[in-house]
C-alpha cells in the first residue's frame, strides 16, 4: 500500500467532527509545534522539501523565511481554497472531509509565522465547505484550540473564513489579496511581493489548502523522514484530481514517483482508459499546463517512463514536457476532439481574465473567435500561424501568470496536434473527431 | 402612488453582517463586501438590485460604487432578478469531454429556455459556469449550495422535479446558516 499522510484517517466514520480527530490524534501535532521554537518549525518544512501544491511548485519552507518581520507590525497567513483551476478538485475533497486537518496545519503554520489572525479564503461557489470549516471553527474556539492561550501556551490565534463569489482570477496570491479586502480581483504588481506587503500593506504569506495541511505530518515525522518520501526534489505525497475518459476519476494521494503509466492503468488509481478505448492525450496539471499526446505522457523522449513528479512531467521542457502543476490530471480518449477542448479552455480564459492587460484581454478573445471560425468550417491554414503568433504574444507580458496559462494551451496543442487542426480545416470543420494518431516527432 | 419597500436585512441576518464585520482589522471593514453581498442576495430575492447595492455601501460606509464595481466583477452576483431556483451547469474542459453540453442542451429542451433565461412562470434560471472543482463526478450542476453530480437525464429530471415541489427561493448562502 502506498503510504497515505493526507488522506489516511478519510474512512473514519465521523472525521468530520473534532472529537473524532482527535481520537485519531488530531492536534497533537499541534501540541508539539507549540512546544517549539516557531522558527524551528521552519526549519522542519525546509528540510521536508515541501513544495507549494497550488500550482507553481514554490518550496514552502523558503517562502516562509522570506516574510517580513517588522516589529510592531502584524503579519497574516492566508490559506488559498479558492480552488479554480479547471481539472482540479482536491482541495475541496480535503476540506470536506477532514477540514480538522486543515485547521491543524493553519495552527501550526500560523504559529510558526507569528500570525495572530490568519484566514481561509474559500471560493463562494463552495459555500457548503465555507460553512464545514465555520463549524469546525467553531468547535475548536470551544475547544481552547483557536482563540487566546491555545493549548494553555501564551499563542493566541484568530482564525476566520472568508467567501469569494466566483472569479478564477482570485486565485492568483495577489488578487486573492485584493479581493479579501474587499475589492475587484486585481492581480498587483509584484514586487513588492506578499511577504513583504501583502493584506492590508502587512507581511503575508499565502499558501494552498494541501500545503499547509502537510504541514502536519511534517511535524509529525519530522523533516528529514517527509523528504525520504519520494524522487529527488519532489518529495512526499501529493493529492492527484484525475478526471475525464478514466474507468475511476476521483482524488488520489500518490507518493511522488509513480509511473504516469501506472497511475493511468492500474486499479490502485484511474483504472485505465474507459472501454479499453487508446489514450489520446493527457493535461497532467489542470487546464493550464501544456497538453500532450498519450505516447509522450507515458515516456520522455528519450525513452524513460514518465514519472508523477515536478521534475519528470518537465522533461523535455515545452518541447516535449509539460508540468505537474496543481495534480490535476485530465484524460482525454481517443473520442476526444482536441481542438474543440482547446476552443473550451481558450473560452474560459477569455472569460476569466481580469482585463487589465491588453495582452490577455483582447489575446484571449481573439484566440476564442478563431477557434470558433475554425470549428464553424470557416478556417484557414493561416489561421494556425495566426494563433500561434497571438498566443506568442501573451505569454510572459502580462500582470501575472494568466496570460502564460491561455497561452500555453494553444501553444502546446498547436504544437503536438497541428495535424488535427489542418484536417478540420481542409474538411470545413467535419473532422471533429479524427482517429487517434500517435505523436509525429 | 408607488410606495417603495424599505430595504433592511432581517434582525437575524443583521446580526451576522456584524459578526462578519468584527472579523476584519478596524477600519478594513471593507472586507466584509463579498460575504455579506451573499447574503443580501439571500435576504433580498436572489439578486442585487441598484437599492440593496446602496444599502450595503450604506451599512459599510463606503460608496456605492466601490459595491457596483465588486457585484459586476464576481459570476456569482446576480444584477437582474433570477428564477426561484438557479441552476448552474458546469460547462468547463472536464466537465465537457463527460457531456456537458448534452445537459445543457437536455435542461434547455426540457425548460423551454436557452442558457441565460428564465421560465416564465419565474421558477428556473438555467446559467452556464465555470469549472466548481467537481471535475471526476462531472457532468454536474449547481443548485444553491448542493453540488448534484454524474447528471443524467433522468437524475435531473428528479433533482428538478423536487425543486419544483418545493417552490421554495435557493440560494448560495442557504437560509438555515442565517438564523442561530
Ligand atoms: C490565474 C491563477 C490562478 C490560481 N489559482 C490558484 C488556486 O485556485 N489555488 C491555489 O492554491 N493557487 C492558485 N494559484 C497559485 C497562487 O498564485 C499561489 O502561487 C499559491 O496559492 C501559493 O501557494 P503554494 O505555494 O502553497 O502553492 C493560481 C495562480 C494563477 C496565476
Ligand atoms: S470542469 Fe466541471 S467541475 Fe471542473
Amino acid at each position: 500500500m502506498p503510504k497515505k499522510l493526507l488522506l489516511k484517517h478519510l474512512e473514519v466514520p465521523g472525521i468530520q467532527s473534532l472529537d473524532v480527530y482527535r481520537q485519531q490524534g488530531g492536534y497533537e501535532n499541534l501540541k508539539k509545534a507549540l512546544s517549539m521554537v516557531p522558527d524551528a518549525i521552519t526549519e522542519e518544512v525546509k528540510k521536508s522539501g515541501l513544495r507549494g501544491r497550488g500550482g507553481a511548485g514554490f518550496p514552502t519552507g523558503m517562502k516562509w523565511s522570506f516574510l517580513a518581520k517588522p516589529p510592531g507590525v502584524p503579519r497574516y497567513l492566508v490559506c488559498n481554497a479558492d480552488e479554480s483551476e479547471p481539472g482540479t478538485f482536491k482541495d475541496r475533497y480535503l476540506m470536506q472531509r477532514i477540514p480538522h486537518l486543515l485547521l491543524e496545519g493553519m495552527i501550526i503554520s500560523s504559529f510558526a509565522l507569528g500570525a495572530n489572525t490568519s484566514y481561509i479564503y474559500i471560493r463562494g461557489e463552495l459555500m457548503y465547505v465555507y460553512h464545514i470549516l465555520q463549524k469546525a471553527i467553531d468547535e475548536c474556539y470551544a475547544a481552547g484550540l483557536l482563540g487566546k492561550n491555545i493549548m494553555g501556551s501564551d499563542y493566541s490565534l484568530h482564525l476566520h473564513v472568508h467567501c469569494g463569489a466566483g472569479a478564477y482570477i482570485c486565485g492568483e496570491e495577489t488578487a486573492l489579496i485584493e479581493s479579501l479586502e474587499g475589492k475587484r480581483g486585481n492581480p498587483r504588481i509584484k514586487p513588492p511581493f506578499p511577504a513583504v506587503k501583502g493584506l492590508w500593506g502587512c507581511p503575508t504569506v499565502v499558501n494552498n489548502v494541501e500545503t499547509i495541511a502537510a504541514v502536519v505530518p511534517i511535524i509529525e515525522m519530522g523533516g528529514d523522514a517527509y523528504a525520504a518520501i519520494g524522487v529527488g526534489k519532489s518529495t512526499g505525497t501529493k493529492l492527484i484530481s484525475a478526471s475525464g475518459h478514466i474507468n475511476k476519476p476521483g482524488v488520489y494521494e500518490i507518493e511522488l514517483g509513480v509511473p504516469v503509466e501506472e497511475f493511468i492503468y492500474s486499479d490502485e488509481y484511474c483504472g485505465g482508459v474507459r472501454n479499453g478505448n487508446k489514450l489520446k492525450a493527457v493535461v497532467a496539471g489542470g487546464s493550464s499546463v501544456p497538453i500532450l499526446p498519450g505516447d509522450l505522457i507515458l515516456k520522455t523522449t528519450k525513452g524513460e517512463p514518465r514519472l508523477m513528479t515536478y521534475e519528470s512531467l518537465a522533461d523535455g521542457g515545452f518541447q516535449s514536457g509539460t508540468m505537474l502543476g496543481s495534480g490535476g490530471f485530465i484524460v482525454m480518449d481517443e473520442t476526444a476532439s482536441i481542438v474543440k477542448n482547446l476552443w473550451n479552455f481558450t473560452r474560459f480564459y477569455h472569460h476569466e481574465s481580469c482585463g487589465q492587460c491588453s495582452p490577455c484581454r483582447e489575446g484571449t478573445g481573439w484566440m476564442e473567435k478563431i477557434l470558433h471560425k475554425i470549428l464553424d468550417g470557416h478556417g484557414e491554414m493561416k489561421d494556425i500561424d495566426l494563433l500561434w503568433d497571438i498566443q506568442s504574444k501573451i505569454e510572459g507580458k502580462t500582470i501575472c501568470p494568466l496570460g502564460d496559462a491561455a497561452a500555453w494551451p494553444v501553444a502546446s496543442a498547436i504544437r503536438h496536434f497541428r495535424y488535427e487542426f489542418e484536417e478540420l480545416i481542409k474538411s470545413g470543420g467535419k473532422v471533429n473527431r479524427p482517429a487517434y494518431a500517435t505523436h509525429a516527432g | 402612488m408607488n410606495v417603495k419597500k424599505e430595504i433592511a436585512f432581517s434582525p437575524e441576518a443583521l446580526a451576522l453582517v456584524h459578526k462578519l464585520l468584527s472579523r476584519y482589522p478596524d477600519g478594513k471593514q471593507k472586507s466584509a463586501l463579498l460575504p455579506i453581498l451573499h447574503l443580501a442576495q439571500t435576504e433580498f430575492d436572489g439578486w442585487l438590485s441598484p437599492e440593496v447595492m446602496d444599502y450595503v455601501a450604506c451599512l459599510l460606509n463606503i460608496q456605492p460604487v466601490e459595491v457596483y464595481e465588486v457585484a459586476s466583477f464576481y459570476s456569482m452576483f446576480n444584477l437582474k432578478p433570477v428564477g426561484k431556483c438557479l441552476i448552474e451547469v458546469c460547462r468547463t474542459g472536464p466537465c465537457w469531454l463527460m457531456g456537458a453540453e448534452d445537459v445543457v442542451k437536455y435542461i434547455e429542451k426540457k425548460l423551454g429556455i436557452k442558457d441565460g433565461q428564465t421560465t416564465p412562470d419565474g421558477m428556473f434560471t438555467l446559467k452556464t459556469v465555470e469549472c466548481l472543482a467537481s471535475c471526476g463526478t462531472a457532468p454536474m450542476m449547481q443548485i444553491g449550495e448542493t453540488y448534484h453530480e454524474n447528471l443524467t437525464p433522468e437524475k435531473i429530471d428528479d433533482i428538478l422535479g423536487n425543486y419544483e415541489m418545493l417552490n421554495e427561493r435557493v440560494t448560495h448562502w442557504d437560509k438555515k446558516h442565517i438564523k442561530a
